[in-house]
């Protein structure tokens, strides 16, 4: 469970102020909580890849729900943190058919790699491993999710250049 | 009127009825068990699955039988529907995997329950559940969180009814507790620490068919089955002020609602008269609530016993 | 080369924008809609073609749509699902990543047919990649007048918009995409009442896929008799498989319903066969959640008749022998595939996504999921092979949404078809970890 502590003020940035109005307006009047999905979304983006008490009190002040209707939605959909992270997060599916191509050695391999388990972050805070159930890239398999893009038919190799890649590219 | 026949009685009820409260209206042996409907909560029902019901006819206009059982808290009658409850071996089969499922990764922890002797689910096991246990895995476990200072919560023991989010969402003015994560990691909750108070919060453990919502200010005083409970009424300004009082001699020892033969409220209470108002002059005693005869609360007869109370409330006069 | 109607212009350059879909004839179908049909004659002519919804349960499309309640004053509303999660299936990010202007035609059309003015396309939080292409086409078909207020003067309004969901399985169950939609947790509904009385905001609504929606456009453009000459009795048109695991050509096809599983398998058009020189093991024909048939029941039927890529022949055998066409999502295992292991893998699956509303399926998938990584890792008893039977039989038909028989039909499948696998496992543990994959050590054995 998490306390509160106190903290600079929660506020999205104005642009995204503007998008969130304007994905509220693509539902009826009074049904704006069907944005909230999306609003998750933008806010874990926008406030550190993961979802703090202040951020969901917050979003429910935005569209006026009580607090515990956030905290319900954001802790059913595995897509949310609810504790911090690292910078990247992999999402590796382990699901079926992407184990029938190899998925388990790729998460073995990075395990291995970052010293990590899933679940964990290397004490750099740069990565998060995660497994998650099926993507749809079963056919492209072995996977993974990294923010919005998918890397697929993955080998070691590719894995071994795209952690460097981004070793690189956050140093 | 349409008409209906359950287990072999048939009955006419009004459009839309569903086959629960249809057989509530013939009572008796043919009504199905139900774990989390509750006939005063909106949206209730649907979700234990303990009162799975065969429907052998659809309806007089399509009598083809449902292919599979359906939930009789939520499935509306139709004009001529024949169904079994008790006369069909696929619901009681049904029933027992069903109290197989609630019992797995429940504690088990009768013994130390202040819900034991009243426990919906105590009550459903003797009936449909089976001696011993298939479960050979590790039961589920859950961090404890307070949730004030008035009602326990042991999560172990919730069996996800929802009936209190519902109280909550329907009773009280504001709901800061409800169904957090997902599956079998499910869990009631605030998320963050904070106290369930408001005036009307307790009735939450008055809706828990199981020891998972329980009275802090009763908490290890007394099993229910020492106790005698009686119909009591007061003046109350923010509810009926019509409750069971469940004393000890010449004391109170807890404070609920009114429960009928399917455990559910007559009328809701509020936090005042359940949790702060234990004073005896403070109530006007009306006489024993009968409670039914199989019921291990009935074994101390107290329905029986000549009871000396002086009513000297100066409030109800 | 089988007949194409959904990718017969997926390989042509840029069909992604509006100006080449446009080129290509695209819109046609609502132009002929909406200046020479009324709703109701859509509606029939998705009726004449047999068109099945594409998301798993093959349901008659034009039947669901008639179901809808069209009460006075009251918006009704077309939801696309779009939530494609099923394991093996990743058909329609294909279609909606290729040729998003097909998909939001069919919405207009069906949209028209329905006689909604707003529509959602739900799409899994995921693919939020694809959330973006959606927007762009969607944007573009305004600007474009197909969108909007008054569109091509037919006095006909109509939004479309899209959400994301945000991990959730269960939220291709369409009750419980209509409480997603409605930005709550994805707990499917109690039916009665149904979407088409009461659904999205308690309001008529009908769910359909995004393949079904797609293949209106050209069930408009060339009639519904056309479409239904194609494919083989009940089972009209044509169908995009996913094709996964262990084969040469994994990827999206089109394939006219009724060619042959073996055509499908073996032929280079399609899969090409088992990869690495492989031999079959098994097959799970239709997602995750159908039962998986074992290599001698994979081409051919119990009766020894050759099976077809239809929703009957596939079905052919009950449970016992046969398994379901579903969402399509083909799933080959090789000769080195360890079934118990996939089987825990899909229970791991189901236990994770149940979304622990009703009893059965929240406690009952976990202990599946239990049970089997102890039998996978070799903590297993041979009383726990029935053990899950029963569990399964359990389950199944006692859930509120169908994802309980989707937790228990690969079980028990597994079990009745490949149950000495399962007690070889119990058996010779060791022997078993050495073979899986060579990942497995005994040393690993933590269950």
């Amino acid at each position: 469970m998490h306390n509160m502590e106190t903290r600079e003020k929660i506020q999205f940035k104005p642009e995204t102020v503007a998008e969130i109005n304007r994905i509220i307006s693509q539902f009826p009047q009074g049904k704006q909580k069907s944005a909230l999905l999306r609003i998750l979304h933008i806010a874990q983006h926008e406030f550190g890849n993961w979802l703090s008490v202040e951020v969901m009190d917050y979003i429910a002040e935005f569209l006026n729900i009580k607090p515990i209707e956030v905290y319900e939605v954001a802790s059913f959909y595995s897509m949310y943190n609810l504790n911090p992270v690292g910078k990247v997060v992999l999402e590796v599916c382990h699901t079926g058919p992407c184990c029938l191509v190899g998925a388990e050695k790729m998460i073995k391999h990075i395990e291995q790699t970052l010293n990590i388990k899933p679940g964990e972050t290397t004490s750099d805070g740069m990565f998060t491993l995660k497994t998650v159930e099926c993507l749809g890239a079963c056919g492209y398999g072995p996977m993974l999710q990294i923010g919005e893009d998918y890397h697929e038919k993955l080998t070691i190799e590719k894995l071994d250049n795209l952690l460097n890649v981004i070793k690189n590219k956050n140093n | 009127m349409p008409k209906v026949t359950i287990d072999g009685v048939t009955i006419e009820v009004d459009e839309g009825t569903t086959i629960m409260n249809a057989a509530r209206k013939v009572g008796g042996e043919i009504v199905p068990p139900a774990m989390c409907y509750y006939s005063k909560l909106d949206k209730s029902g649907g979700k234990c699955r303990t009162c799975l019901v065969e429907v052998t006819k659809g309806s007089d206009k399509d009598p083809r039988p449902m292919p599979k059982l359906v939930a009789s808290c939520s499935t509306p009658i139709m004009d001529g529907m024949e169904v079994s409850n008790k006369t069909s071996q696929k619901v009681l089969d049904a029933r027992k995997g069903v109290v197989e499922f609630l019992l797995i990764n429940h504690p088990l922890d009768c013994p130390v329950c202040d819900q034991a002797g009243e426990c919906d689910l105590q009550n459903l096991s003797y009936e449909h559940g089976t001696e011993g246990t298939r479960f050979e895995e590790k039961k589920r476990v859950f961090d404890k969180i307070d949730i004030g200072p008035f009602i326990q919560l042991h999560m172990t023991r919730c069996i996800m009814c929802y009936r209190c989010v519902y109280t909550a969402d329907q009773i009280t003015n504001e709901r800061v507790h409800g169904v957090l994560k997902r599956g079998d990691a499910s869990e009631i909750g605030t998320y963050i620490e904070k106290a369930i108070d408001n005036d009307f919060s307790g009735n939450v453990i008055d809706v828990c068919p199981v020891g998972a919502l329980t009275d802090k200010t009763f908490r290890f005083k007394s099993r229910v089955w020492f106790l005698n409970p009686m119909d009591a009424h007061r003046n109350c300004d923010k509810c009926s002020g019509k409750a069971v009082v469940w004393m000890f001699g010449e004391e109170i020892y807890r404070v609920t609602g009114r429960k009928d033969q399917y455990a559910e409220v007559e009328e809701f209470i509020c936090n005042t008269c359940r949790f702060e108002t234990k004073d005896l002059a403070k109530w006007t005693i009306e006489g024993p609530r009968h409670i039914s005869r199989e019921s291990v609360i009935s074994q101390g007869h107290y329905e029986m016993q000549p009871l000396k109370i002086e009513n000297n409330n100066e409030e109800t006069k | 080369m089988g007949r194409k109607i959904l990718l017969e212009k997926t390989g042509i350059e840029n069909i992604n924008t509006y100006e080449v879909y446009r080129r290509e004839g695209g819109y046609s179908a609502v132009e002929k809609a909406l200046k020479k049909m009324t709703p109701e004659e859509v509606v029939e002519e998705v009726k004449k073609s047999g068109l099945r919804g594409r998301g798993g349960a093959g349901f008659p499309a034009g039947m669901k749509w008639s179901f809808i309640a069209k009460p006075e004053g009251v918006p009704r509303y077309l939801l696309c699902n779009a939530d494609e999660s099923e394991p093996g299936t990743f058909k329609d990010r294909f279609l909606m990543e290729k040729i998003p202007h097909l998909l939001i035609e069919g919405m207009i059309l069906s949209s028209y047919a329905l006689g909604c003015n707003t529509s959602y396309i739900y799409i899994r939080g995921e693919y939020m990649w694809i959330l973006r292409i959606l927007e762009k086409a969607l944007e573009e078909a305004r600007q474009n007048g197909w969108l909007g207020k008054n569109i091509l003067k037919s006095g006909y309004d109509l939004e479309i918009y899209v959400s994301p969901g945000a991990g959730a399985y269960i939220c291709g169950e369409e009750t419980a995409l209509i409480e997603s939609l409605e930005g709550k947790r994805g707990n499917p509904r109690m039916k009665p009442p149904f979407p088409a009385v009461k659904g999205l905001w308690q309001s008529p609504t009908v769910v359909n896929n995004v393949e079904t929606i797609s293949s209106v456009v050209s069930i408009v453009n060339n009639g519904g008799e056309q479409y239904a000459s194609i494919g083989l009795g009940k089972s009209t048109g044509t169908k995009l498989i996913s094709a996964c695991g262990n084969i040469r050509k994994p990827g999206v096809y089109e394939i006219e319903l009724g060619i042959s599983v073996e055509e499908f398998l073996y032929s280079d058009e399609y899969c090409g066969g088992i990869n690495n020189g492989k031999r079959l093991k098994a097959c799970i024909p239709g997602g995750s959640s159908v039962p998986i048939l074992p290599h001698y029941l994979v081409t051919k039927t119990a009766n020894g008749e050759q099976r077809l890529m239809t929703y009957e022949s596939l079905a052919d055998g009950g449970f016992a022998t046969g398994s379901m066409l579903g969402s399509g999502g083909f799933i080959v295992f090789d000769e080195d595939q360890c079934i118990v292991r996939n089987t825990w893998n899909f229970s791991r699956f189901y236990h994770h996504e149940s979304c622990g509303q009703c009893s059965p399926c929240r406690e009952g998938t976990g202990w599946m999921d239990k049970v089997l990584k102890r039998i996978e890792y070799g903590k297993g008893n041979m009383h726990d092979i029935d053990l899950l039977v029963s569990i399964s039989k359990n389950i199944e038909g006692n859930t509120i949404c169908p994802l309980g028989d989707a937790a228990a039909w690969p079980v028990a499948s597994a079990i009745r078809h490949f149950r000495e696998e399962f007690e070889w496992h119990i058996k010779e543990p060791v022997k078993c970890l050495e073979t899986n994959y060579g990942l497995v050590k005994e040393t690993e054995l933590e269950a």
